[in-house]
């Protein structure tokens, strides 16, 4: 087990190197950031001197090692928008992010996982149906669109809550409803396919042949195995989610991570993007290595591994 | 062919999207000839016009409405789908090619041309699609060639680990193993023996990625990295209509529905063909 750990996290910090070094040298194909920040008309000298000052000047190898040494002590430079830690700007807007990642996730959940479970349970009845085609639509409808059509309901027509926004319950409800629907139409569909499968299962007639009890057999023999493909989408989507979704956050004017690291891309903000980058692989790095721990939990036969 | 067409028949989800789409991809080739209004002549003299049913066949009868220029919006959408459905399928077709080949050359070779590979799969796995696409358009710069690019770049790596898997399971078979033994090239290997045999999955992973493209594209264009203005597309049509949600509610709610039915009816497509070829694929996604 320790073995499995230290060569998952092995795994993981090379990931991470490896994000950070393609972000790296693609953001510097972006452009000058010198020339963004200083004032239109700004002479050669002062341009030279900025630049200078943000180490732009130095080869693009020398400028990578220094900016991946400062890294792995955690120092990711300062935000030239707002020369301040650029980690502190992107963390700043992690809570505001988790907000939302957190109400989508366990609303999605749970809405997805009840359905999924009842359109396995009924085969073949109208409960069924209604649930595979509301999951069909729910995957099929772009969420930023789903995102205006319930502005355009709840908030233009009636009124009920804010077209965008954050602080308050009433902010949190359209893109948390917004996401939720995103959630739980993956989650019913892959959950329905994976407890029909489990059920096909010879254990699993064997678990009713010897009679034990139908709420037994579905929570100890079916519902434990069905969940392991289950829990990957859900770390999938919850490293997804955590990381801020960009559009959703536009939509919504969600003062998140995905807006951040938006707002530095088209700011040449070198320093915040890294960060933010490095941030949101991270979270989804950390996420999928809980998701694999999991699986021992639920399955003791991959513990032994 | 034909016992495919009568599998697809008996299936009433898989025919409906089979139907759907093919409407669509009709509708996108023939756009110029179905005699709708040019989708990029504005009328300042009908700007906002609300969907009216009325008069239908009449010329300059709107169905649904006019955009914030007075364009004719069923006009946009369905000359929209021109470029959306072009791009889409160009970005699956680069992405389904290079996923494939680096998929078969991981799982022939084995070893550390594998693992090389798969170490790239999980680096661009923990970046976020939506990030990377970001970071790419705003490097390259916003054009039709540079989005099939960065479409296709968060695509072909679905095909190579799946690919990959089936290839590893592929070269122990006889078959494999007697093309070594008549002395057969790797290459020829690869490409007449391998190749024809992840066919079928690469097919139906095509499918299932050309709605994931589809709505990404939309989500591209809606954050203004898309195709440039004033050709229509979907998601830039979203994008501009979001404006005017409170007075004129059409424009930026049929460009939804046109991406929402094109997506259903490829995924409803892209089920059926994993069901009717592979399921096994299912658990792989």
């Amino acid at each position: 087990m320790t073995r499995y750990l230290v060569g998952k996290l092995a795994e993981s910090l090379l990931a991470i190197w490896g994000v950070v070094t393609i972000v790296f040298f693609v953001s510097r194909v972006l452009g000058d950031p010198a020339v963004l920040l200083l004032p239109v008309g700004a002479g050669q000298q002062d341009l030279d001197a900025l630049r200078a000052s943000l180490g732009l000047d130095r080869p693009i190898l020398e400028q990578y090692l220094i900016s991946v040494l400062a890294m792995v002590r955690g120092d990711f430079g300062i935000s030239f928008q707002h020369q301040r830690p650029a980690m502190d700007v992107v963390l700043e807007r992690m809570p505001v992010t988790a907000t939302l990642a957190g109400t989508a996730l366990l609303f999605g959940t749970l809405i997805g996982a009840v359905a999924g479970a009842i359109a396995a349970l009924k085969r073949g009845t109208i409960s069924e149906f209604i649930v595979m085609v509301a999951a069909l639509l729910g995957q099929a409808t772009p969420v930023f669109w789903l995102g205006i059509m319930l502005i355009l309901v709840f908030s233009v027509d009636l009124g009920w809550f804010p077209t965008g926004g954050s602080g308050t319950i009433a902010h949190l409800v359209l893109p948390g409803l917004t996401l939720s629907v995103f959630v739980s139409a993956s989650i019913a569909r892959l959950l329905r396919s994976s407890l029909l499968d489990i059920m096909r299962e010879d254990y699993v007639r064997t678990a009713r042949a010897k009679g034990l009890l139908p709420r037994t057999v579905f929570f100890w023999h079916i519902a434990r195995n069905a969940l392991i493909p289950v829990i990957t989408m859900i770390g999938i989507i919850a490293g997804e989610l955590l990381g801020g979704s960009v559009v959703i956050e536009t939509v919504f004017a969600w003062p998140g991570v995905g807006r951040i690291i938006m707002q530095a891309i088209q700011a040449q903000d070198f320093p915040v993007i890294q960060a933010g980058v490095a941030l949101v692989a991270a979270i989804f790095i950390v996420v999928n290595l809980l998701v694999d721990l999991l699986y021992g939990v639920l399955d003791p036969r991959i513990r032994r591994r | 062919m034909k016992a495919f067409f009568l599998a697809l028949l008996k299936s009433r989800a898989g025919l409906f999207g089979f139907l759907l789409v093919s409407v669509f991809v009709l509708a996108a080739i023939l756009a110029p000839y179905l005699g709708l209004p040019v989708p990029t002549r504005s009328n300042l003299l009908a700007r906002m016009a609300a969907p009216t049913w009325t008069g239908l066949f009449s010329p300059g009868a709107h169905p649904l409405g006019t955009d914030e220029l007075g364009r004719d919006i069923l006009s946009r959408i369905v000359h929209g789908s021109r470029i959306t459905l072009a791009i889409a399928a160009a970005a699956v077709i680069l992405g389904g090619i290079v996923g494939t080949l680096l998929g078969i050359v991981a799982g022939y070779y084995r070893g550390m041309v594998d693992r090389v590979l798969m170490r790239i799969v999980d680096i661009q796995l923990a970046l976020p699609l939506m990030l990377l696409a970001l970071l790419v358009v705003a490097a390259l710069g916003p054009s039709t060639r540079n989005l099939v690019i960065v479409l296709a770049l968060t695509s072909w790596l679905r095909y190579a680990r799946i690919i990959r898997g089936q290839v590893l399971a592929l070269r122990e078979r006889e078959f494999i193993l007697s093309a070594h033994a008549i002395g057969a090239g790797t290459w020829r290997i690869m490409l007449k023996h391998l190749l024809p045999n992840v066919m079928t999955p690469a097919l139906v992973i095509a499918t299932l990625e050309l709605a994931r493209i589809i709505i990404m594209d939309a989500a591209l264009s809606f954050l203004g990295l898309g195709v440039q203005p004033p050709n229509p597309s979907w998601g830039r049509m979203l994008a501009d209509g979001r404006v005017y949600i409170s007075t004129a509610w059409w424009i930026v709610t049929f460009p939804g529905i046109a991406i929402l039915l094109t997506v259903l009816s490829v995924n409803l497509l892209g089920d059926w063909l994993r069901d009717h070829f592979d399921p096994k694929l299912r658990t792989t996604r």
